[in-house]
């Protein structure tokens, strides 16, 4: 086994037994990029010097703790100081901040060691990483197809061992929809659970910052680090942040799973369900108490979803008006010629088409019919899942409805492109933490299975997954990448 | 079409938007779609139900009144090549 | 033939919350610094910056509120209002569209000797924009540069509703709006800095019509002068196209301090669309009544207790009584020398003549001004002792105003000790009349004026340190004698 194909906690171990060194592990996985990245593209910016750099500092100090001396890669809309953050927009292809986002520095007081920043669609704004102004990402199992999105350059970054792990973020399922057309373990948190302080948001209602890695238990050891109140983010909550870690081990006996019909439809392929089925299936074998339960509005989250995201985005994204920062159109003479050009020549079609849609929802007259009654939706979609976790721990469903797809083929139509997020956006639009597991294989891709909880409950979702991966071998399947 | 071309001018006009004639019919198009697609949440009386607005159950978060310094000024506008004695250069208003 | 109307007028003002730092981030909230020297990447609008709301800017807004009569939200949040402009960094300007802090209120104001009320509508918090620094005027300028230093300035803009009749009514509602704020600490409200902004809405009806008129609003009036002058402007010029038989057109203008005109900005068909939601950066605010009474009862008293209370306990008439409570610090000055003071009048008549002539002629405030009560005092005494008179205590007055002096030390060093030495003044008398003999004459005939001509002859020997009272009564008596 190479070392580039080690999990966080094993790495951990090494460094901390002594075996080896944190520029060694550096070394590893530069060669791997060096190897794989023409081919998967993650990448927007690499900077091995750096890390490389860095670990030899972390090793002259000693002391592995937390995540020191692990590389790491981050979703290119989450802030770093002194490095670019391009969002994988034109608009901010120069951009460097001057901060460094709430999550980036809880990872520098680790000393993990950033790698780079993987591709994204443009604003997160995708279910594909197409939608990035400067390349797509290939998914490392086919690549000829998709890795997913927006989080799609992170999932495919670990999916091929370029590092070990990567964060993301879930507006609508971008963290769980391309882990699971990776084959890797992506955690939603709980909205509230992780400052959002410093990553570019697409809609701030929804967006999340999570964790992309190859198993559970390294979900969990980096999840430990970067949830926790911020009091620069209003909507971080302060509450206390248990041991995700040694909760891991205590299995699933007694709980109660319920898996809602409806996610077992909604032109959900056959072989998905078969797999989650046969997922939940184990689940009761060790012990868990699994039951069929209804989600009523499930299929009204998804034509909410995208009345209140655009919404929120088109306020969010007027800040980028060519004046304090990112591209500037120069021809124009006066201020107002300069704000649209600016806008129209540095902004990606998909994203204007979302900035338009949202300033239509919003604007005069339309108000009422749109982004109200899609607040009003969100309210139901919200209550359905109260109701559930009345009676149940966790809720079970597959990810996606379909696996990775070919890329370009759904380029055209947008609706069946936002279709792949149809099982995921409820959970954004209820503020729930989910995560999606590998639970299967189809024609050689990689299905996911998502777990749901109550708010804060990350603990027993990790704790579910984990006895699942403990008893299968799932997880352990990777993309054969010919080198 | 949901949609005409004129309604897309103005939201893009609102959204500070420059499109080019062909992008605009694209607009038209799919903006109709989508718009289509959303009609959907009409089968859902919602007289009743309170929009909801913030997810978390949580209010009154506050920082007390302290002050820092603001950020250097040549740290703070790195960002952009376009200012002159310390502000932010635009071209004309009007 | 010409009709009569009436003037309504709204006024919407927007005060600067006197916190120290800005509402949503640390920066200074300080007036003067060098351009963009407040500035962080939160109140300039970078990406994925976020606000963390100033507690101080919810409490001085709920101050205002009660000091404003208002009913103070149980719950209330904050919304987007969008619009591009190269000042708002955002392209957003946090602000309440839908829950207010506060609404319902009311001040009063003096008509005619009568208190009316004029409503307010309500007030909300906000963020202030940057400051456009146009090279040359606004639509002649090449290019224009942007300063953020006020970006981020909490705001309050309180919203009245248009009870007002005449354009004296519009100020005296602004005065009391001023006094009001000031009293509760709420802002420093200098209009010349911007602290207190003031835009009208003018409309005109016929006397008698229930139905309210078209509307314009005049931006940004500065000054208490500006405002009386735009208004009045503005209801002739209406009324002047009334009468021509035209209408009126909704739109926004803005008063040219020069020309003394209003001038259209833009017309109500371009009027903006500024698709407010509500802001999920910033959770909703619950304010207890617990805390609202809490509040309440750390409010310092304010004008129209003042004023009840200087008529009631000093015996001020009412109109001195408005006057010196239209300032926390006039009328600390005014508390502090009348409780040493047994005739507050007399102390009031000092304020409002000789003090606020050159506060006035000087452009100052009265927290400016370098005379302390006990000095102010210390000249009263003089004057009732009669160590100088009337007359030279203004002159006193002015040497303390300008210097800060003590009257004792410009008493002295000027030598203006009156004289009122009765055997001196006597002597003096007796060498007047026998240098005049004709003017003696006079008087014993019958002409008054005669005495007054003595009288000066005396004080223009003494260079008017003569007790003038003390002169004429010997000098009566003296001619009397003889
Ligand atoms: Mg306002
Ligand atoms: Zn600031």
């Amino acid at each position: 086994m190479n070392l580039w194909d080690f999990p966080v906690y094993l790495l951990q171990h090494k460094l901390q037994s002594g075996e080896i060194s944190s520029v060694e592990i550096v070394r590893a996985f530069r060669e791997r990029i060096s190897q794989v990245e023409g081919k998967v593209k993650a990448f927007i910016t690499l900077d091995e010097e750096g890390a490389l750099r860095e670990a030899a500092r972390v090793d002259q100090e000693g002391g592995y703790t937390g995540l020191a001396g692990i590389p790491y890669g981050l979703k290119d809309l989450i802030c770093t100081r002194g490095m670019k953050t391009t969002c994988a927009s034109r608009m901010l292809e120069d951009f460097i901040p001057v901060y460094d986002a709430f999550v980036v520095a809880k990872l520098r007081e680790t000393r993990a060691l950033l790698m780079g920043k993987t591709n994204l669609d443009e604003f997160a704004m995708g279910s594909s990483t197409e939608q990035s102004a400067f390349f797509p990402t290939r998914n490392p199992w086919a690549l000829d197809r998709v890795p997913g999105g927006s989080s799609g350059g992170s999932a495919a970054a670990v999916s091929a061992r370029e590092v070990p792990f990567c964060l993301g973020t879930d507006t609508g399922g971008s963290i769980r929809q391309p882990a699971a057309y990776c084959g890797v373990v992506g955690l939603k948190p709980t909205y509230g659970r992780v400052s959002r302080r410093g990553v570019v948001p697409y809609a701030s209602s929804l967006d999340q910052v999570g964790v992309l890695a190859q198993n559970v238990r390294d979900c969990a050891l980096v999840f430990s680090i970067i949830a926790g109140h911020d009091p620069g983010d209003t909507t971080c909550v302060n509450v206390p942040v248990p041991d995700f870690v040694s909760a891991l081990d205590e299995g699933v006996k007694g709980i109660k799973i319920a898996y809602p019909r409806e996610y077992f439809a909604l032109g959900v392929d056959e072989e998905i369900k078969a797999a989650v089925m046969k997922s939940l299936k184990k689940l009761e074998e060790l012990g868990a108490i699994v039951e069929e339960v209804s989600l009523p509005h499930s299929e009204y989250a998804l034509p909410a979803y995208y009345l209140l995201a655009p919404a929120e985005a088109s306020a969010n994204l007027a800040r980028f008006d060519g004046v304090r920062y990112g591209y500037r159109d120069l021809e124009a003479d006066n201020v107002i010629d300069m704000f649209a050009q600016t806008r129209g020549t540095a902004f990606g079609a998909e994203v204007k088409r979302r900035i338009m849609l949202g300033t239509y929802a919003l604007s005069s007259g339309y108000y009422d019919a749109y982004y109200l009654k899609a607040l009003k939706v969100r309210r139901l979609i919200s209550s359905d899942f109260d109701k559930v976790f009345a009676s149940y721990d966790l809720i079970v469903t597959p990810t996606t409805p379909t696996p990775p797809f070919i890329i370009g083929a759904h380029v055209e139509d947008p609706i069946t492109l936002y279709m792949n997020d149809i099982l995921t956006v409820p959970v954004n639009m209820a503020g729930l933490p989910a995560m999606s597991i590998p639970c299967g294989l189809t024609r050689g891709l990689p299905l996911g299975m998502q777990i749901i909880a109550k708010p804060f409950a990350e603990s027993l979702i990790m704790q579910a997954a984990y006895a699942f991966e403990q008893n299968t071998e799932y997880h352990s399947m990777k993309p054969e990448l010919e080198v | 079409m949901v949609l005409n071309i004129k309604e897309v001018e103005h939201v893009a006009g609102l959204a500070r938007l420059t499109l080019k004639p062909e992008e605009k019919k694209e607009m038209v198009a799919r903006l109709s779609s989508i718009l289509n697609y959303v009609d959907k949440l009409n089968e859902l009386d919602t007289d009743k139900v309170e929009p909801l607005t913030h997810i978390l159950p949580v209010n009154n978060v506050f920082r007390e009144d302290k002050t820092e310094p603001g950020m250097d000024r040549e740290l703070l506008m790195s960002s952009t090549d376009m200012k002159e004695d310390g502000q932010y250069k635009v071209p004309k208003i009007m | 033939m010409g009709h009569e109307y009436e003037t309504v007028i709204g006024l919407e003002v927007h005060v600067e919350l006197h916190t120290k730092s800005k509402i949503f981030c640390a920066c200074p909230n300080e007036f003067g610094a060098e351009p963009n020297t407040h500035v962080c990447p939160i109140c300039a609008g970078f990406p994925g910056m976020l606000p963390v709301l100033n507690k101080e800017a919810v409490e001085l807004s709920i101050k205002a509120g009660l000091a404003l009569n208002c009913h103070i939200a149980e719950v209330c949040k904050f919304d987007r209002k969008n619009y591009f402009y190269p000042d708002l960094p955002k392209a957003y300007q946090i602000s309440q569209f839908a829950m207010p802090i506060c609404q319902q209120g009311y001040l009063e104001i003096d008509v005619d000797g009568a208190p009316k009320r004029i409503g307010i509508h309500r007030a909300h918090m906000e963020e202030d924009a940057g400051k456009l620094i146009h090279q040359g005027a606004i639509t002649e300028t090449l290019y224009t540069l942007v300063d953020l230093n006020r970006s981020g300035v909490p705001l309050l803009e309180i919203v009245s509703e248009p009870d007002m009749r005449s354009a004296e009514e519009a100020r005296d509602y602004l005065e009391k709006l001023r006094a009001v704020l000031l009293f509760a600490g709420v802002s420093d409200c200098k209009m010349e800095e911007g602290s207190l902004r003031c835009d009208a809405n003018v409309s005109i009806r016929p006397l008698g019509e229930k139905k309210l008129g078209t509307r314009t609003e005049i931006k940004n009036l500065n000054s208490f002068r500006s405002l009386e002058r735009a208004i009045e402007y503005e209801v002739n010029r209406q009324k002047e196209r009334l009468e021509d038989g035209g209408t009126i057109i909704q739109e926004t203008l803005t008063w040219d301090e020069e020309k003394q005109v209003t001038r259209s900005l833009r017309s109500k068909e371009e009027a903006h669309d500024y698709r407010y939601f509500p802001d999920p950066d910033l959770v909703p605010i619950h304010i207890s009544r617990d805390w609202v009474e809490a509040l309440r009862r750390n409010l310092p008293e304010m004008p129209d207790q003042a004023r009840e209370r200087l008529m009631k306990e000093q015996g001020l008439p009412a109109y001195d009584a408005a006057i010196i409570s239209l300032s926390p610090d006039y009328l600390a000055f005014f508390d502090a020398c009348a409780a040493r003071y047994s005739n507050a009048k007399v102390v009031s008549n000092w304020m409002m003549v000789e003090l606020n002539r050159l506060l006035n002629l000087h452009n100052m405030n009265i927290s400016e001004c370098k005379i302390n009560s006990n000095d102010f005092i210390l000249m009263l005494n003089y004057i009732d002792n009669g160590t100088i008179s009337g007359k030279m205590a203004k002159n006193v007055f002015e040497e303390m105003f300008a210097t800060g002096s003590s009257p004792d030390k410009i008493i002295q060093e000027k030598g203006m000790v009156q004289i009122s030495d009765e055997k001196a003044l006597l002597q003096l008398v007796r060498k007047v009349l026998e240098e005049n003999p004709e003017v003696v004459r006079d008087y014993k005939n019958g002409k008054e004026k005669a005495l007054g001509f003595l009288v000066g002859q005396i004080m223009k020997v003494t260079k008017g340190q003569a007790n003038p009272g003390l002169v004429n009564k010997i000098l009566k008596e003296t001619l009397t004698e003889e």
